[in-house]
């Protein structure tokens, strides 16, 4: 699905990636985890083709990435931020995504999960940050694509919404799509991840399951072992 | 390219700027046809304010929506669209709505004034092509600086600076230098400096397409001896072309270039 050879990015001085190798083959959840500034979301924005690596080479479905655009169409991707341009309504930003992505879609059962009719006449500026996350999650979840890429989809979200959140994910998985998380919430991770892939300053320092990282640090929960690993004990 | 082209040319045209700047070039049609009384005379006086004018408003108006549609922008990035597709949509989309108030505006004041009677219909829309050049000349421009600086504060300076050099300070700098180098044969090199400026460039056109040698200057002038008036007229275009073809190609590669 996602083949990553020696990625290498700097932004100016700062050396962001440092020489990733990963290969995802197998439908499911991956959690990308790691610090801030751990290049997880560069990581993610290379292979969306939004960052464009210095060395190193991105290929989804046995095709390289660089410098092409059609393969986008394959991948539902969940931005950290949701930066909407403010001027627009709900309404016009889902019709203009859709009308941008000529893909079949399916908006209004996701609408109605989160209850967001009441929003769809609002101006974007004016919706609180967790609404804004929700209209982010349905611009990403209208679509059927066979990779999806979520990043830190928890932020701003209520716990019913949470709960929406997660039984969209599995079903997600249940359809045998790939799909790459990166959460600091450790709960979360646990509850919804196969696999985790632990990013430290560029570079991966584990990538396996969640038992495997609990017994390779002698954890017995993912936030421990995680902390563990971060200040290089017992690796 | 072109629905990105849609969507930046509606989001403007709904904007409040949109309608001032073309209520601006409606007022002063009329006010000039009022107080010239002729319509080659409001041609000349009309030239004076686009040339300057249009480059600003071309150059700010550029600046301030790429920074605004930032988020808009980044949303494309993620999407299956092309980049150079994402940056010339919104290149033509800012240009065009520049375009259409420009033309709109100037327009309806001189044809309801009878420019189709007129003998001056060559003149005005000789003005109207040298306006729409300057528009999408400077709006390239500044959409260069704007993708070339991530601070705002820093590509807005930029920008006026750029305007108030090829407005102002150029022709100083240039008089100057005719004043200093006096004993020198200067006709090359004041050619090759008017063709480094768009807005010299296309003074000098309308100036030698309307033949009034007594605003034509040294430029105008030696200018005209060199290329004779048709000849001079197919340069200057030409180089007003290009002039505007650069911009977009250098935004098209440094926007594949960029990371977001």
């Amino acid at each position: 699905m996602i083949k990553i050879e020696r990625l290498h990015k700097k932004f100016g001085k700062n050396q962001v990636l440092r020489g990733i190798d990963l290969e995802i083959e197998k439908p499911g959840i991956i959690a990308v985890l790691g610090p801030n500034g751990s290049g997880k979301t560069t990581l993610i924005k290379s292979i969306l083709g939004m960052v464009i690596p210095d060395k190193g080479s991105i290929s989804i479905q046995e095709s390289l990435i660089k410098k092409k655009w059609r393969y986008r169409e394959r991948i539902q991707y969940l931005p950290q931020i949701a930066n909407f341009p403010g001027n627009l309504r709900v309404r016009e930003l889902i019709k203009m995504i859709k009308d941008l992505r000529q893909q079949e879609s399916d908006d209004k059962s996701l609408i109605s999960l989160f209850e967001l009719e009441p929003f769809l006449d609002k101006k974007l500026t004016t919706l609180s940050g967790g609404t804004k996350q929700k209209v982010n999650i349905v611009l990403t979840f209208m679509f059927n694509a066979p990779l999806v890429i979520l990043d830190e989809p928890t932020s701003g979200l209520d716990p019913l919404s949470l709960i929406s959140l997660k039984k969209l994910i599995s079903n997600e998985r249940k359809k045998g799509k790939t799909i790459l998380i990166t959460s600091h919430i450790m709960q979360f991770v646990e509850e919804v991840a196969d696999n985790v892939i632990y990013l430290l300053e560029g570079a991966i320092h584990f990538n396996g399951t969640i038992d495997e990282l609990k017994n390779r640090t002698n954890q017995t929960s993912v936030e421990h072992a995680v902390a563990a690993i971060t200040k290089g004990t017992n690796v | 390219m072109f629905k990105i082209f849609k969507y930046s040319f509606f989001d403007l045209m709904r904007s409040r700027w949109s309608y001032v700047y073309f209520l601006f070039y409606l007022i002063l049609g009329f006010v000039l046809l009022f107080l010239n009384n002729d319509v080659s005379k409001a041609v000349i006086t009309l030239m004076n304010v686009i040339i300057i004018l249009v480059p600003l408003i071309s150059t700010i108006f550029g600046i301030m929506y790429y920074y605004n549609s930032k988020e808009f922008t980044e949303l494309l990035l993620a999407q299956p669209i092309r980049r150079s597709s994402i940056f010339m949509g919104q290149f033509l989309g800012v240009s065009g709505s520049l375009l259409l108030s420009l033309v709109l505006g100037l327009g309806i004041p001189f044809v309801s004034y009878g420019l189709f009677k007129s003998t001056a219909i060559f003149d005005f829309s000789l003005l109207l092509v040298v306006g729409s050049f300057l528009t999408i000349i400077f709006t390239a421009l500044s959409f260069n600086i704007a993708i070339s600086n991530e601070n705002k504060i820093k590509g807005f300076g930029y920008a006026v600076l750029l305007w108030l050099f090829m407005a102002v300070i150029y022709d100083g700098l240039f008089l100057m230098s005719l004043i200093v180098f006096e004993e020198y044969p200067l006709d090359t090199f004041s050619i090759a400096a008017t063709m480094f400026n768009p807005i010299d460039l296309s003074r000098t056109l309308i100036l030698l397409k309307l033949d009034i040698s007594a605003l034509l200057g040294y430029t105008g002038a030696v200018f005209k001896g060199f290329f004779g008036t048709n000849l001079g007229l197919m340069t200057s275009l030409l180089l007003l072309i290009l002039w505007a073809l650069i911009p977009i190609w250098r935004l098209i590669i440094k926007s594949q270039k960029k990371d977001f």
